[in-house]
């Protein structure tokens, strides 16, 4: 009884997220101007300085630019929420504009940034970003929640005399001892999984709780990090870097000389084999991208039908279809963290194989 | 390629690149490892009481038929030396039977050859005595017939006619 009630207040709680969460933070529709969905969407899956949480209220975010003269930082309030690049901020004689969440840094005496044919920008340079920006907040939110949650999980077995977990550690441990059984052991092998069993718990965690993370659709979460391509990139390369130092000699020869095969074969073989070096980490990449984002975009049009259409009545169907949508997204985020991980193992594997 | 989706902004990446690595350093030292040997180590335990389980069934098992085997091995002790002492039992009847009946053939025998020969005794002595008194009462008859001429003639007679007859 108490569990069916929590439950439809559950539902209720996210369905009233969903409509003011999303319909909240809309730009204001302006008369008869279409609804420009595309721009919505846009503003949502990709990243940006400032973590907008609801109506006019924006956290600030630091600014970190590497320029000329050194390092620039600064609040993004600075900017008071323009992203079209007119309000200039002056730091260390140096103009910067914020245009569609891009920084751009102003020649001497220009005031817009300008750009050719090409979209290169003629009168503005773009400086190293390395600001804390909403996706690297959430970042850092999720390393907070992951550092808290595994070292109490590893507390609560020091506290117990026959290494039982307590508490969160209780929760943990099946997922754990999944990754171990089910990902390490029968990818990499029995010999050598234990290696790799602290890379692969971190990624598995760190994709799933920033996949987690984007999915709830309110300040601090709802950033789009692990739709972002930066962030699969990175974690992609790693995996490509170990994967490629790991490699014996049968893991190349495989490569490049094709054992078992005829010599045309084996010739024609070794391109493909070598392009599928890197085309491997690059699946992973775009397969954990475009799943979150295609989630994040789904979900967004989703909402975006009632202002295209402009009735209220589309709501209701919308939302439904929302809380439908988000359901399926919590699996696909749970299995694309799986995905990311496995293949990760697998590689790993092909790397380490012995002749056999 | 300027869609801001594809192109990987080079601060993010640093970021990523800084979070995963220190994730990796610090849950890897202080989360992973306590974690995965605690679990591994229960796990051996777990294994291992299993194991010590089933050899102490194993040894029960062993000591259960060991215990069967012995009881057994003292029923047919039992039932043999049983049957020995029954077989002993009745040899020593038999044997006894055996050595009454032949003691007692031997004194009847002894005995029947004493009364043999007491009768040949018995019988001689009383020969010898019937032999002495024949001759006395011959001695006794013929003096009487003798005292007699005409008696003494009259058996002569007597004689010659029996003698003639035969």
């Amino acid at each position: 009884m108490h569990s069916k009630t929590f439950k439809a207040f559950l539902t209720i709680f996210f369905l009233s997220f969903f409509a003011t969460g999303f319909a909240g933070s809309k730009e204001p529709v302006e008369g008869d101007e279409p609804f420009d969905t595309n721009e919505l969407i846009f503003h949502h899956i990709t990243d940006s300085h400032g973590f907008h949480v609801a109506g006019d209220l924006t956290v600030p975010l630091p600014v970190i630019l590497w320029t000329e003269n050194g390092l620039v930082t600064f609040m993004s309030s600075e900017f008071h929420h323009d992203i079209e690049g007119k309000t200039i901020v002056e730091r260390k004689g140096l103009k910067f504009v914020n245009l569609h969440e891009k920084i751009y840094q102003l020649n001497g005496g220009e005031s817009a940034v300008n750009f050719d044919a090409e979209l290169h920008p003629i009168n503005a340079a773009k400086p190293l970003n390395f600001s804390i920006t909403k996706n690297v907040f959430s970042m850092f939110l999720s390393m907070i929640v992951l550092l808290l949650v595994f070292l109490a999980a590893a507390r609560s077995y020091k506290k117990s005399d026959s290494n039982m977990p307590s508490g969160i550690g209780r929760f943990m441990e099946p997922i754990i001892v999944f990754i171990r059984d089910e990902v390490a052991i029968p990818n990499i092998g029995e010999h050598h999984y234990k290696r790799f069993m602290p890379f692969l718990l971190t990624l598995f965690f760190f994709i799933w709780l920033n996949n987690i993370f984007g999915l709830i659709p309110f300040f601090p979460f709802s950033a789009n990090l692990s739709g972002n391509i930066a962030f699969t990139m990175t974690l992609a390369v790693i995996t490509f870097i170990i994967t490629t130092f790991l490699g014996n000699k049968h893991y190349w020869g495989h490569i490049f000389w094709m054992p078992g095969v005829p010599v045309y074969m084996k010739l024609f073989l070794a391109p493909i084999e070598f392009l599928g070096i890197f085309i491997k980490p690059m699946a992973l990449m775009i397969r954990l991208f475009a799943n979150i984002t295609a989630g994040h975009v789904i979900v967004l049009s989703l909402i975006s039908l009632i202002f295209v259409l402009k009735s209220v009545w589309v709501a209701p169907v919308s939302v439904l279809f929302t809380v439908f949508i988000s359901v399926i997204e919590v699996l696909v985020v749970a299995i694309q963290a799986y995905i990311f991980t496995l293949l990760s193992a697998l590689y790993f594997g092909q790397a380490l194989e012995e002749e056999h | 390629m300027d869609n801001p989706l594809v192109s990987p902004d080079l601060g993010l990446i640093f970021w990523s690149a800084i979070a995963f690595l220190t994730l990796l350093f610090i849950l890897g030292k202080f989360a992973w490892k306590p974690i995965l040997g605690a679990v591994s180590e229960r796990e051996e335990g777990i294994r291992s009481a299993l194991a010590s389980a089933e050899e102490a069934k194993r040894e029960m098992e062993n000591l259960q038929a060991d215990n069967e085997r012995i009881l057994k091995e003292a029923r047919v002790e039992r039932e043999a030396m049983l049957k020995e002492a029954r077989e002993l039992k009745e040899k020593m009847i038999s044997d006894a039977k055996e050595e009454a009946q032949a003691q007692a053939g031997k004194m009847i025998e002894q005995a029947q050859a004493a009364i043999e020969s007491e009768k040949k005794s018995a019988m001689a002595e009383l020969k010898n005595h019937v032999a002495g008194l024949s001759v006395e009462i011959a001695e006794k008859v013929v003096r009487g017939e003798l005292s007699n001429k005409s008696k003494q003639l009259e058996l002569v007679e007597e004689m010659l006619g029996e003698a003639t007859l035969k």
